[in-house]
């Protein structure tokens, strides 16, 4: 993690982080370009490289609510973005979790950009302002997922498994 | 312990005498419904099997379905080559319910599979869309997953490592007065527990307004679920929920509702009287946003959208179309009206709401999910307003962030077609 390179308000939406008109491109080689493709600011300072890789997104509340296209996360796991927000819709955290986006739950978490944000212990700390925020773990069942390296190792292993056991 | 519905499908689909909100589970999958982006399930299918020397196939063809909507017909060589690649998958794999771009089993995934027969009572159901939340109103547990996700139910049969969700229960009850209904309702619920107030849980509806309440307007209820974050909605099955399957979507094998257990527990319990519920209307830019038709009426609008897995079943065409027959759409004002399937489509036909709409000088399109997703048609211009019987007004749902959609019923849509402004049907115009 490192220095916050966005800060977003609350209920953002998965239509604002990847417009619905860019869904027909899959590819996560290809997403990226399109993260925040209505936010003339955010989109071209990615697409101007302007954002180093480990760069902070931090969220309030409801980040990724909406639609369950996975363009929205490898839009910005494309872009290496760590992202950190009060709370995360559901949908979006378990995409995150299976595509392997680094995400991290913080309720409260206040930063502005250019901020150095990071993880310590169970902790996310502003080192810019001092100012701390417990981390929610993430959920219990979604750990062996991201232990496996994400979702399609994780079940590519459980497919040969299956298929030993006969 | 009492057990909630969803505590009891999951039970079920997990093979174990019973599970409580919390546990993690294993579910086999029921039906797996997956539309355009079935184009990412099959690459991510693809890499599952990559280099392992194992032959990629479906576990069970007969449980996937594939539903065309989200950009029908395609907009683009991009999107004809996406369908084009899922075709082939289909036709490879012998997927047999896939409904393609056609008039007559071509429509909204939403309205396909209950339409069909596809869902039932205490299944498992996954879809590659949030809106899969609605097929809780058949009193299944069906929920929104990512296209990766979907490529390892294709590979294992099973959803993984899902969480019990706990259970929000929702008790309504009173008389919907004139012009007001399911749509109201649920705009009504997302106001009051916020866009993130369900994140992680289940909404489980009940009460005599519920159970007067047809399947047409519960799958309105269980698709905006979703909208206050909930994993899914559920409407336990009964009477009108085994009615809908056999006389509307012909099945004929057994019915065996869940239903919870009066002991059941609950997270909370909310309870809502819509006696004096007013037209609801969720205004820009969040869907919880939600104020009475009294607060908001009189905003000047552009177009007005009548469709959606929401709002695009023959008894929304039916509500519209009573208000507008015989009017006139008011000039600067374009109505655009998207049936949910093909075959709502025929029966708006049959029954002339199709030429009420035409005569008052609305634009009826073809079947499919149309400007909701700003994907497609229907776009708005720069500081343009919308009214939409659709589900979600967040900044550029509908391809410009520089416009702003009113999400309400069908009554308060087709009203506003003819006022020209954001108008309360029960007024006349």
């Amino acid at each position: 993690m490192g220095k916050v390179a966005f800060v977003v308000g609350d209920d953002v939406s998965t239509d604002v982080i990847y417009p619905g008109r860019y869904m027909a491109t899959v590819l996560p080689t290809e997403t990226p370009q399109f993260a925040f493709a209505n936010d003339p600011a955010l989109n071209t300072k990615l697409n101007a490289k302007l954002v180093p890789p480990g760069s902070v997104l931090v969220g309030g509340k409801n980040f990724g609510c909406g639609s369950s296209r996975e363009q929205a996360v490898s839009c910005l796991k494309g872009w290496e973005l760590t992202i950190v927000a009060s709370d995360i819709s559901r949908i979006f955290l378990q995409n995150a979790i299976n595509l392997g986006l680094n995400i991290i739950t913080a309720p409260g978490v206040e930063a502005a950009e250019g901020d150095e944000v990071v993880v310590e212990g169970a902790k996310v700390v502003n080192r810019t302002t001092g100012k701390s925020w417990d981390v929610v773990p993430l959920p219990p069942a979604r750990q062996a997922i991201i232990d496996a390296g994400g979702l399609i190792a994780f079940t590519r292993k459980r497919m040969l498994e299956a298929r030993k056991k006969g | 312990m009492g057990k909630t519905v969803v505590e009891k499908v999951l039970a079920r689909a997990a093979g174990l005498p019973a599970v409580s909100a919390g546990d993690v589970v294993e579910p086999r999958v029921d039906v797996a419904m997956s539309h355009e982006n079935a184009a990412l399930v099959i690459n991510q299918f693809l890499e599952i099997y990559e280099g392992t020397g194992v032959t990629a196939h479906p576990w069970d063809v007969s449980k996937i379905a594939i539903i065309f909507d989200h950009r029908v017909p395609a907009e683009s060589p991009k999107t004809a080559s996406n369908q084009k690649k899922i075709r082939e998958f289909v036709d490879a794999h012998r997927i047999s319910r896939f409904h393609d771009i056609r008039g007559d089993v071509g429509g909204i995934c939403h309205q396909i599979l209950p339409e069909y027969g596809y869902v039932r009572p205490g299944q498992v159901v996954v879809g590659t869309d949030s809106h899969t939340t609605s097929h809780g109103a058949l009193g299944a547990f069906s929920f929104g997953i990512g296209a990766t996700e979907m490529a390892s139910v294709w590979t294992l049969g099973v959803a993984l490592n899902v969480e019990v969700p706990p259970t929000i229960k929702i008790v309504v009850n009173g008389e919907f007065g004139p012009h007001v209904g399911p749509k109201d309702l649920i705009l009504h619920v997302v106001g009051k527990l916020t866009a993130q107030g369900a994140n992680f849980r289940v909404l489980e509806f009940h009460g005599e307004t519920i159970r007067k309440m047809s399947t047409s307007g519960r799958l309105a209820v269980c698709n905006m679920s979703v909208e206050a974050g909930a994993t899914s909605g559920i409407v336990p099955a009964d009477e009108e929920t085994i009615r809908y399957l056999r006389e509307e979507a012909g099945v004929t094998d057994p019915i065996e509702p869940v239903v919870p257990d009066a002991d059941a527990v609950y997270e909370s319990v909310v309870t809502i009287d819509v006696g004096a519920l007013e037209p609801q209307i969720a205004c820009p830019h969040t869907v919880d946003n939600v104020k009475p038709i009294s607060e908001v009426a009189g905003v000047r609008v552009h177009q007005v959208v009548i469709g959606s897995c929401t709002n695009g079943r023959i008894d929304d065409l039916e509500a519209a179309a009573n208000i507008i027959r015989g009017k006139k759409v008011a000039q600067g004002t374009r109505m655009l009206v998207f049936p949910a399937s093909g075959r709502v489509f025929q029966e708006a036909l049959d029954r002339g709401y199709v030429s009420d709409f035409m005569k008052a000088g609305a634009v009826v399109m073809n079947a499919g999910c149309g400007p909701c997703l700003g994907v497609h048609e229907g776009a708005l211009g720069d500081n343009e307003v919308a009214v939409s019987t659709t589900n979600r007004n967040f900044k550029g749902r509908m391809g410009n962030p520089k416009s702003e959609v009113y999400l309400c019923s069908p009554a308060v849509a087709a009203a506003s077609a003819v006022a020209g402004v954001l108008a309360d049907p029960r007024k006349g115009n």
